[in-house]
């Protein structure tokens, strides 16, 4: 490897030796493809003209009168697919396609990043198999279809706790069989060196637009900025052109039943260690062993999280707090009815997140939530939760 | 310092067989008398797993055996419980094979010490390539074990390199593109890559992943290999027998005699 694997003592490259060559060959790619002028223009095109970008960065008067600050909401919900998981699977399919690549495979957990892989591929004329916990598949059933119908392959997943932890295990055994014409294409920013850097890097224009955009408005930057982390990739991407500034960064995860029951709060409940190719903290036992996580929100549920967020928890420029299934849920029906808005689950953690904050700001501060995405695709699992019939 | 593993490759007259069992399969005792049997049949080196939760780089039949051992309580205090009941009756050289985290956790020193202490003779992390290899390596060798490195079809030349100057005991060839589980054919290209490891070292090789038959091995004992890994074929035989501890053994100690039969 030519650049750096760590953020600080975090991420590394833990990985069967026979996988090396394929992230040599992909740093390599990385490194030297992304940055030419002709993939800045091919992936400018899908971006702006097939995905939708810029996305709006909307100012809620409704929400920002009943909490007290100047509330935006970064609208990622509204990128094609319905999430943000389609800025990076656009960028690596590109960047896959133009390192001779066939053949794209992908994990999915709450479905958001499968669907975007498969529109990714349809778009770009690659095969696409989607990884999935069997879990999962009933959990998320709306996107399984939607995978269908865009021409993936869904591959379901029976082992573990078949969720999305054991997703990323059959992924990684199907790219260690056929490193040759395959990408694996990763959804967060998670794995070993380069994806942690890559997937950030193709997240980071959530970032960038909504600095100019918040600049144009205010004439000021924001004063907190809300996301929430599974792996955490719409976080790293919003923070990232924020971290040299004096903007308070805060991460939702998983609380799940609170940390005293099953959660999936990775950095609050959890110590480092190695999973899927990365030094990072994971919640785990005292051998080592990986324990299950929960969340409401499959998309959540992931027992590690990605490297640079241990790095910047450790240093403290970002805040991590947990998110209980339940007041996510709240603030899921709470967004909804107050904007008109239905966030994903995952999102909804987030704007949870944003609510308790929201007590402790001034009348003008601004505080921007990153809204991953939409919530569609939980509408029937939050009937059900909350005893709506539909 | 030679370690028992050094020796064994050293004294050599044909490739040893190195067999392979996952600890606590199915159980703590069953996997003793296992170690025993496999030990008796005649296997030269025997490789313990640790189970890992998340085994990436194990195929079926070996995720389904380490799932069997976590599911019986295996834990890092008990492999080394089951080692120390082992070596009161045997010196056959032992390696763990397990992943990272499982030695991190322990803490990395702490690991190798407290293995060397119950004879261990070799650790293989299957997720540590040697960029990451070195508190590992270093560790190892303060604690008198064999780090033994991977290699593969696909490692360059200038990875090779550097994988024979840090590794020890001897280079595990990982012989089959993908996971751990038995197949057809020897693979061309790792038939290539004996040939091409040769030339630059005179390291002992032995390749694992993929071989079960005793076609196979007697295939690869034609390449020059020093020895080869026999696993998910091994295990398989407990699959087929959980249950009937007797069965088991009988059955484990079959495949073993038969095995290094075909080594000539």
């Amino acid at each position: 490897m030519i650049e750096s694997t760590r953020f600080g003592v975090y991420g590394g490259c833990f990985v069967p030796e026979t996988l090396m060559a394929a992230l040599e060959e992909l740093e390599s790619g990385f490194r030297t493809i992304v940055p030419g002028k002709e993939f800045r223009e091919e992936i400018d095109y899908y971006l702006h003209e097939f995905a939708g970008r810029r996305t709006p960065l909307t100012f809620c008067r409704n929400m920002s009168r009943d909490l007290g600050c100047r509330i935006y909401l970064k609208r990622e919900d509204l990128l094609h697919s319905g999430a943000h998981k389609l800025n990076n699977a656009l960028g690596q399919a590109l960047l896959a396609k133009c390192m001779g690549k066939s053949r794209l495979i992908a994990e999915t957990g709450a479905g958001q990043h499968g669907v975007a892989t498969a529109i990714a591929g349809a778009a770009l004329g690659m095969r696409v198999e989607v990884y999935m916990g069997e879990e999962d598949i009933s959990r998320q059933a709306l996107n399984v279809i939607r995978m269908k119908m865009l021409g993936a392959t869904v591959v379901p997943v029976t082992s573990g706790s078949r969720t999305l932890k054991d997703a990323i295990n059959e992924a990684l055994r199907d790219w260690v069989a056929n490193v040759r014409d395959t990408h694996y294409l990763i959804g967060s920013v998670v794995g070993p060196h380069p994806f942690p850097t890559m997937v950030r890097d193709f997240q980071t224009v959530i970032g960038k637009e909504t600095r100019s955009q918040i600049l144009a408005r205010e004439g000021r930057l924001p004063d907190a900025i809300v996301a929430c982390v599974g792996g955490g990739s719409n976080a790293i991407g919003m923070f990232t052109p924020f971290l040299s500034d004096s903007t308070a960064l805060f991460g939702a995860e998983a609380g799940g039943e609170g940390l005293d029951g099953r959660h999936g709060a990775t950095l609050c409940g959890g110590r480092p260690g190695v999973l899927h190719g990365t030094y990072s903290y994971l919640l785990q036992d005292a051998f080592g062993q990986i324990l299950e996580s929960h969340s409401v929100s499959a998309g959540l549920d992931y027992p590690g999280v990605g490297p640079e967020h241990s790095y910047l928890k450790d240093s403290m420029r970002v805040t991590y707090r947990p998110v209980t299934d339940r007041e996510a849920i709240d603030s899921f029906l709470y967004l909804s009815k107050t904007e008109g808005i239905i966030p994903a689950l995952e999102s909804a953690h987030a704007v949870s997140l944003a609510r308790n904050i929201a007590g402790e700001m001034e009348k003008d501060d601004i505080l921007i939530i990153n809204l991953s995405g939409r919530g569609d695709k939980d509408v029937a699992h939050v009937a059900a939760v909350t005893g709506v019939c539909v | 310092m030679t370690t028992r593993i050094g020796k064994a490759f050293a004294r050599r007259t044909r490739p040893l067989l190195i067999a392979c069992l996952v600890a606590g399969d199915p159980g703590y005792h069953d996997s003793l008398a296992l170690l025993r049997e496999i030990d008796t049949a005649g296997a030269n080196i025997i490789e313990l797993v640790m189970p890992f939760s998340d085994p990436v780089a194990d195929g079926p039949v070996m995720q389904e055996a380490i799932r069997r051992a976590l599911m019986s309580g295996m834990n890092t205090d008990a492999l080394f419980s089951l080692i120390r009941d082992f070596r009161e009756i045997s010196e056959t050289p032992i390696l763990i094979l397990t992943y990272a985290n499982v030695v991190m956790q322990r803490g990395i020193t702490a690991f190798y010490r407290e293995a060397a202490q119950a004879g261990v003779d070799g650790v293989a992390l299957a997720d540590v390539p040697v960029e990451e290899a070195d508190p590992f390596c270093r560790a190892a060798c303060d604690a008198g074990i064999d780090p033994i490195l991977f290699i593969s079809q696909t490692t360059s030349e200038e990875r090779l390199l550097r994988i024979v100057s840090r590794g020890g005991g001897f280079l595990y060839l990982v012989a089959a593109l993908g996971v751990t589980g038995v197949r057809g054919e020897i693979d061309p290209a790792t038939i290539e890559c004996i040939g091409r490891v040769k030339k630059v070292s005179s390291f002992p090789l032995v390749p694992g992943f993929g071989i079960g038959s005793q076609e196979q091995v007697r295939a690869y004992s034609r390449t020059g290999v020093d020895g080869v890994i026999i696993g998910s074929a091994i295990v398989n035989e407990i699959h087929d027998q959980v249950g009937q501890p007797e069965k088991m053994r009988d059955a484990v100690g079959r495949k073993v005699r038969d095995l290094v039969a075909s080594l000539g």
